[in-house]
């Protein structure tokens, strides 16, 4: 991804990993400092920040009973729901119109936008993984909920969902610098999804009819993954991780050829 | 060595496609010093911004084994929400040099003192400018590109200046970008002359001058 190998050809591919690494590694600190500061808690914002979130819906969900009056785990379900959600949202909610304000940062060669991106993508990445994985352990350590009964199955899930929200953020933020009209529809059509996305419901649940559509979704798959590896005895579990495959790879492949297109026609200020 | 390949770039504007220039070519080796010429809005900026990676060319292939640096401006390159320490830590990272070492230099360049832990948006004109070259001496390139900014800054920036560029750097390559002759005439090796949209290689000053001065209005 480094211009140096293009137009320096005696850089080696390690040179090249070399510099990307060094590149996102800067980029991470800068976002850090700009993000957060240096008072109070600082960084700590990151997945403080998402834990609060789903901790107020958790609850909110637990006394509303939300779920369909079955022995789901209000809790496991709760917090497996609205951690989803995180990832898929948060990606492309940081990058729609990352580019403009960190343009001064690509009059460095070896800055891009794609190392923008993964800056800001490894940041939410962690800081919603961080909130999922701490919460789990509280929850677990105080009884709200029973340790995940297939861990595997719930890092696929959310290794996929992460790799939704990656690829459809890149996608939207690559985009955004072509028209201002995605900063404008990505908020509605993120509020729109979230009742969609399976966080708020089982597909098992669902009308067969008005499931075949929602699993359309590719996050709907993620979700039900996820919940398989927490809960799976409790309710039957229907996702495919080949067709989710097929969504993500698709968005990304959309999203490297509209990264291209906006590297080309970049102005850095 | 740098060399540029049948070069072309174009800026997408309201009335369509506007071409800066077209089918450049330039070679300069290690150590060489270049400078071009050209009147205001002949695309000096944006030439040097090619050569520096900040943009892409529309057509043509830019060849080097060489550090470049960034194009040295009037702005570009930083940060104005952080502060000059915060600016300069980045710049280290990003060219894999030591921060310490760096800021060490900065401030002696630089003489900002208190000011390196203030946002970039809070500084003068000339303290940017001291802290953009301040920085670039920083980090190690072959090929410095200088975009004019030696010509801001009182006396005493101005000596120092040359005395960083010129007589501590003087085996590496630089490409100075100016409409002034005066400049490059002090400092080049040879001179090019950029208008209409061309690039003209000249070895002889006077000859560059005098090409400069008949083409001043295209």
């Amino acid at each position: 991804m480094s211009d140096e190998r293009q137009d320096e050809p005696r850089t080696s591919f390690l040179r090249s990993c070399t510099i990307q690494r060094r590149v996102i590694g800067a980029l991470l600190m800068r976002e850090v400092i700009t993000r957060y500061g240096r008072h109070n808690i600082g960084f700590l914002w990151l997945f403080i920040e998402p834990m609060i979130f789903t901790l107020g819906v958790t609850t909110i969900w637990g006394l509303t009973k939300a779920t369909h009056g079955s022995d789901l785990p209000i809790a496991a379900f709760a917090l497996t729901g609205y951690s989803s959600v995180l990832v898929w949202r948060n990606m492309p909610s940081r990058l729609v119109d990352s580019i403009e304000p960190n343009l001064s940062l690509m009059y460095h060669r070896n800055v891009r936008i794609i190392d923008i991106f993964a800056a800001r993508l490894l940041l939410e990445g962690v800081g919603v993984a961080t909130s999922f994985l701490v919460l789990t352990i509280i929850f677990a350590a105080v009884g709200l909920l029973q340790p995940p009964e297939d861990v595997l199955k719930v890092v696929i899930g959310w290794v996929m969902l992460a790799w939704w929200g990656t690829s459809l953020g890149m996608f939207l933020g690559a985009l955004s610098h072509r028209s201002e009209l995605v900063d404008k529809f990505w908020h509605p059509a993120a509020y729109l999804l979230f009742p969609l996305s399976g966080a708020g419901f089982l597909i098992d649940a669902l009308p067969t009819k008005f499931a075949n559509f929602i699993l359309l979704l590719p996050m709907v798959h993620g979700v039900e993954c996820v919940r398989d590896g927490f809960f799976g005895s409790h309710f039957v579990a229907h996702y495919d991780l080949g067709y989710m495959a097929m969504c993500n790879l698709f968005f990304t492949v959309l999203a490297l050829a509209e990264i291209r297109h906006a590297s080309r026609n970049l102005v850095p200020a | 060595m740098i060399r540029l390949e049948n070069v072309s770039k174009a800026y997408r504007i309201r009335s369509g496609p506007r071409w800066v220039f077209r089918d450049l070519n330039l070679t300069l080796e290690r150590g060489e010093k270049i400078g071009i010429l050209g009147r205001n809005g002949a695309g000096k900026s944006t030439l040097i911004r090619l050569i520096g990676r900040v943009e892409q060319p529309t057509s043509g292939r830019l060849l080097t084994d060489m550090s470049i640096s960034w194009p040295l401006a009037f702005s570009g390159a930083f940060q104005q929400s952080l502060t000059g320490l915060d600016n300069l830590r980045f710049i280290c990272r990003v060219y894999g040099s030591d921060p310490v070492e760096a800021a060490a230099k900065v401030d002696d360049f630089a003489e900002l003192g208190r000011y390196m832990r203030e946002p970039l948006r809070t500084y003068s004109a000339g303290m940017r400018a001291r802290l953009g070259f301040g920085i670039s001496l920083a980090v190690d390139f072959d090929c410095f590109l200088i975009d004019e900014i030696v010509a801001v800054g009182d006396a005493r920036f101005q000596q120092k200046c040359h005395d960083e560029l010129f007589v501590k750097r003087k085996d590496r390559a630089m490409i100075l970008v100016s409409h002034n002759d005066g400049y490059i005439r002090e400092h080049c090796d040879r001179a090019s002359v950029l208008a209409g949209g061309s690039l003209t290689h000249f070895t002889d000053m006077d000859a560059a001058y005098d090409y400069y001065q008949a083409h001043d209005r295209e």
